[in-house]
C-alpha cells in the first residue's frame, strides 16, 4: 500500500470506522445533475449555495450517514458505466458542467464538512487534458482527498501515483472478479486509502440480485489482502440487502452510485420544475435510501465473522 | 536502424492500455494468443487460404489511365481493395481476427461498425468460420447506411443500434467495450480499425499490411521501382496503416494520409483528428483526439460515415510526429467531386472514404511529373454511398437555384 500520512481524511475515516466496528458507506454524486443553477446572475455565494442542487444532495447523503463522497467529473465516453450513469453524465455535460465547476462544488462541500473524505471519480482523459500535475494540484486545493479513475490501469499510472502521493492524495485502483492473485497484490500495493473491488463482470448499474461469484470474489480478495488495505465493493449495489450480503462476505465499505442517480431520475420525472421545493421530495428519498444503506453498515460486526 | 513499433504496447508515447481492470486479463489473453499464432505456419496458411480463395487476394493494382490523363501529371494507380470480398479492405482484418478467435475458443464475436463495412466484414467472416456475431452500430449510422444493416442481417449477424451519445462510431465502440466487459469469458471483441488498447493497433496493422506488401510487389513488377507517392484515407486509419507500414523504411516514398475535412476545418464540422486535434485518451489508447478544452470528446462530421471518428490509430500519431507521413484533409465537396469523376472516367464507383484519398491524389498528381507514380488505396466500393451522394447532389442543386 502506498503510504499516506495519517492526516489524510480517508485514512482517518477508515480508522475511525474500524474503531467503531462499522463498515463504510460511499455515495456517488454527479455535479450538474439533475440540475445546476449555472446561469444565476446573483453573485451572492450564500444564495448560490442554497440553490445548488448538488450541494443539497451531498448534504442529504452526509446527514443520512454517508461516510465518504465520490464526486464525479462527467466524461463524454464513460466506458465503465451502464445506462443510468451514462445518461446522467450526458445530461450534466449538456447543461454545461466542466471539471472546474465540479472542483468548485468540492470546495463548497469541503467548507460545509471539514472532516468529510471527498474523492473525485472521473476518466483518464480529463486528467490528461487538464494536465496531470495541474489537475491534481487544483483538486488538492479544492479539498479533494483522492481519486478513482476506472480506465486507468496500473501499467499507465506511474506519473499519476507520483503526483498524487506528493500531495498526500489517495490513489484508489480497481480490481475485478478476474484479477489474479499476483495482479491483485500489485494493484493493492499501488492503491492508498482503499481498494475498489468491482463486484461483477459488467458496467455500473442497478441489479436485481447478486451472483455467487461476487461473494466468492470478495472472500478471496479479503483473504489475499487481509488487513493491509480496506476493501470497498461497488457496481450493482442497489438496495440494503445487497450491501448486507457484501459486508457479510467481508467488504469494509460499500459503494452506491447508480441506485442514487435512479432515485433522482424517479423524483425528477414527477417534478417538471426544478426549483427548490420540488427538490424536497428527491432529497427526502435520498436521505431515506442512504440511511437504510448505512443501517446495514452499522448492524454488522465485521470482526466477529 | 529500424525501430520495431510498438515497444511495450506503445508507438512512441502513443497507444498503451487505458482500460478498466476487468479488461486487462482479456487483452493479455489476446496478446499472448496473437503472439503465439502470428508466426504459426498453420495459422498463416489458413489465413492465406481464406484471403486467396474466399476473399480474392491479391487485389489488382490498376493504372487509372483516363483519370491520369484528365488530371495531367503523375500516373495514378489504384490499389483495388474495393474488389475484395465484402467490398472493402475490412475483410483482411476480419478473417485474421476471426481465425484467431476460433483458435482462442471464443465463439461469440462482437464488433463495432461505422459505415457498416466492418460490420459486414465481421458478419461474413463469422458466417464462413462458424462464429456468432453481434454488431454495434450508432443509430445515426444505421439510418444512413440501411443497406449495410440489412446485409449484416442477411449474413446471420445481429445488429444492435446504439442510442447513446452522438449515435455514431465512437458510441458503437463504447457499447462494444461495455458488452466485452460484461461477457468477456465467451466473447471475442473484433475491432475494425487500428484503434483500441494494445495489442489491437498492432494486430490490425499486421493483418492489413498485406495491402502495402502487394503494392510493393506489384509496382516492382510493373516498373521495377517503388511509387513516388502513396495516398490513403484516414478515419481510424486501418487501410492507411496497412498501406503505409511496408513503406515506412523506404524513406524515398512519400506517404499521405487524407482525413475528412467535412465542411471545412474552420467550421468545426469535420473529422480531421491529426490535422486539427490534440492529444488525449479514448478507447484505451493515447492518441490524437477531437475534444474540447475540458477533455470532452466532440461530435465529428463527415459525408462518409467511415471517417466520422474523433480518434485515430496511435501509429499514425507517431508517424505524424516523426514526419514520416503527412496528414492532410479533404472537404466533403472535393470528395464528392472525386467520387463523380472516378465513376465517370474509370467506371469505378468508389466508397466516399477513399474518395477523399482520390481527391487529394488528383491535387498532388497535377503538380508532379508524368514519369512519376502515385498509388491510391481504393479501400472500398461505393454501392453503399449512392443514396447519400444522390441526396447531397439534390441539396446542392436546390441551393444553387
Amino acid at each position: 500500500m502506498t503510504e499516506l500520512l495519517d492526516n489524510n481524511l480517508l485514512i482517518k475515516k477508515f480508522k475511525e470506522l474500524s474503531e467503531k466496528n462499522e463498515c463504510g458507506l460511499i455515495c456517488y454524486a454527479l455535479p450538474g445533475y439533475p440540475n445546476y443553477d449555472y446561469t444565476n446572475k446573483n453573485n451572492n455565494d450564500d444564495y448560490h449555495d442554497h440553490n445548488n442542487t448538488t450541494l443539497q444532495i451531498v448534504s442529504a447523503m452526509v446527514e443520512a450517514g454517508a461516510d465518504i463522497i465520490e464526486l464525479a467529473i462527467p466524461f463524454s465516453d464513460p466506458i465503465a458505466d451502464g445506462p443510468i450513469i451514462q445518461e446522467a453524465s450526458y445530461q450534466s455535460l449538456k447543461a454545461g458542467t466542466t471539471p472546474q465547476m465540479c472542483l468548485k462544488i468540492a470546495q463548497k462541500i469541503r467548507t460545509r464538512y471539514p472532516q468529510l473524505p471527498i474523492l473525485v471519480i472521473t476518466y483518464s482523459n480529463i486528467l490528461f487534458k487538464l494536465g496531470l500535475e495541474n489537475f491534481i494540484k487544483k483538486s488538492c486545493e479544492s479539498g479533494i482527498n483522492g481519486f478513482i479513475i476506472p480506465d486507468l490501469s496500473i501499467e499507465e499510472a506511474d506519473e499519476y501515483i507520483k503526483e498524487a502521493s506528493r500531495l498526500e492524495l489517495a490513489t484508489i485502483f480497481l480490481a475485478s472478479p478476474n484479477t489474479n492473485e499476483i495482479r491483485l497484490r500489485s494493484i493493492a500495493s499501488k492503491s492508498s486509502g482503499f481498494l475498489y473491488l468491482v463486484s461483477v463482470y459488467g458496467t455500473t448499474g442497478i441489479r436485481k440480485s447478486i451472483d455467487s461469484y461476487t461473494i466468492d470474489t470478495i472472500k478471496i480478495v479479503k483473504k489475499t489482502l487481509g488487513k493491509t488495505i480496506p476493501i470497498a465493493v461497488g457496481f450493482g449495489i442497489s438496495k440494503p440487502l445487497h450491501g448486507k450480503v457484501m459486508i457479510n462476505a467481508g467488504a469494509d465499505a460499500i459503494i452506491a452510485a447508480s441506485a442514487l442517480i435512479n432515485i433522482i431520475n424517479k423524483t425528477k420525472d414527477n417534478n417538471h420544475d426544478n426549483n427548490n421545493d420540488d427538490n424536497r421530495q428527491m432529497l427526502e428519498q435520498i436521505r431515506y435510501f442512504v440511511a437504510s444503506m448505512k443501517k446495514v453498515c452499522r448492524k454488522e460486526n465485521r470482526h466477529s465473522k | 536502424m529500424r525501430i520495431d513499433y510498438p515497444i511495450d504496447g506503445r508507438f512512441g508515447k502513443y497507444g498503451g492500455k487505458y482500460i478498466p481492470e476487468t479488461l486487462v486479463p482479456a487483452v493479455e489473453e489476446l496478446e499472448s494468443a496473437y503472439k503465439r499464432y502470428k508466426n504459426d505456419p498453420e495459422f498463416q496458411d489458413e489465413l492465406s487460404y481464406y484471403l486467396t480463395n474466399y476473399a480474392g487476394r491479391p487485389t489488382p493494382l490498376y493504372f487509372a489511365k483516363n483519370l491520369s490523363e484528365y488530371v495531367g501529371g503523375a500516373r495514378i494507380y489504384l490499389k483495388r481493395e474495393d474488389l475484395l470480398h465484402g467490398g472493402a479492405h475490412k475483410t483482411n482484418n476480419t478473417l485474421g481476427q476471426g481465425l484467431l478467435a476460433k483458435r482462442m475458443g471464443k465463439k461469440r464475436i462482437i464488433a463495432e461498425t461505422g459505415a457498416g463495412q466492418h460490420g459486414v466484414g465481421t458478419a461474413m467472416a463469422s458466417a464462413v468460420l462458424g462464429l456468432n456475431a453481434e454488431i454495434y452500430m450508432g443509430a445515426k449510422d444505421a439510418e444512413r447506411q440501411k443497406l449495410n444493416v440489412f446485409r449484416m442481417q442477411l449474413l446471420g449477424s445481429k445488429v444492435h443500434e446504439v442510442m447513446s451519445g452522438s449515435q455514431t462510431l465512437k458510441d458503437a465502440i463504447n457499447e462494444a467495450l461495455r458488452d466485452w466487459i460484461t461477457n468477456l469469458q465467451k466473447t471475442y471483441y473484433l475491432i475494425g480499425s487500428v484503434v483500441g488498447p494494445h495489442p489491437y493497433p498492432m494486430m490490425v496493422r499486421d493483418f492489413q499490411s498485406i495491402i502495402g506488401q502487394e503494392i510493393i510487389q506489384q509496382t516492382r513488377e510493373i516498373s521495377n521501382t517503388l511509387p513516388n507517392v502513396v495516398v490513403a484515407c484516414v478515419g481510424g486509419g486501418s487501410n492507411a496503416i496497412g498501406t503505409f507500414f511496408p513503406f515506412v523504411d523506404h524513406s524515398e516514398v512519400l506517404l499521405y494520409g487524407v482525413e475528412a475535412g467535412g465542411q471545412g476545418i474552420h467550421t468545426g464540422k469535420h473529422s480531421a483528428t491529426l490535422s486539427a486535434g490534440s492529444q488525449g485518451i479514448l478507447h484505451g489508447m493515447l492518441t490524437y483526439l477531437l475534444q474540447d478544452e475540458f477533455g470532452q470528446i466532440v461530435e465529428t462530421h463527415s459525408i462518409s460515415a467511415g471517417l466520422d471518428y474523433p480518434g485515430v490509430g496511435p501509429e499514425h500519431a507517431l508517424l505524424k510526429d516523426l514526419k514520416r507521413a503527412k496528414y492532410v484533409e479533404c472537404v466533403d465537396d472535393d470528395a464528392i467531386n472525386a467520387f463523380l469523376v472516378l465513376s465517370k472516367l474509370e467506371g469505378i464507383i468508389p466508397a466516399l472514404e477513399p474518395s477523399h484519398a482520390v481527391a487529394y491524389a488528383m491535387k498532388l498528381a497535377k503538380h508532379m511529373n508524368r514519369s512519376e507514380n502515385i498509388v491510391v488505396t481504393l479501400s472500398g466500393r461505393g454501392d453503399k454511398d449512392v443514396e447519400v451522394v444522390s441526396e447531397y447532389l439534390r441539396m446542392k442543386e436546390k441551393k444553387e437555384k
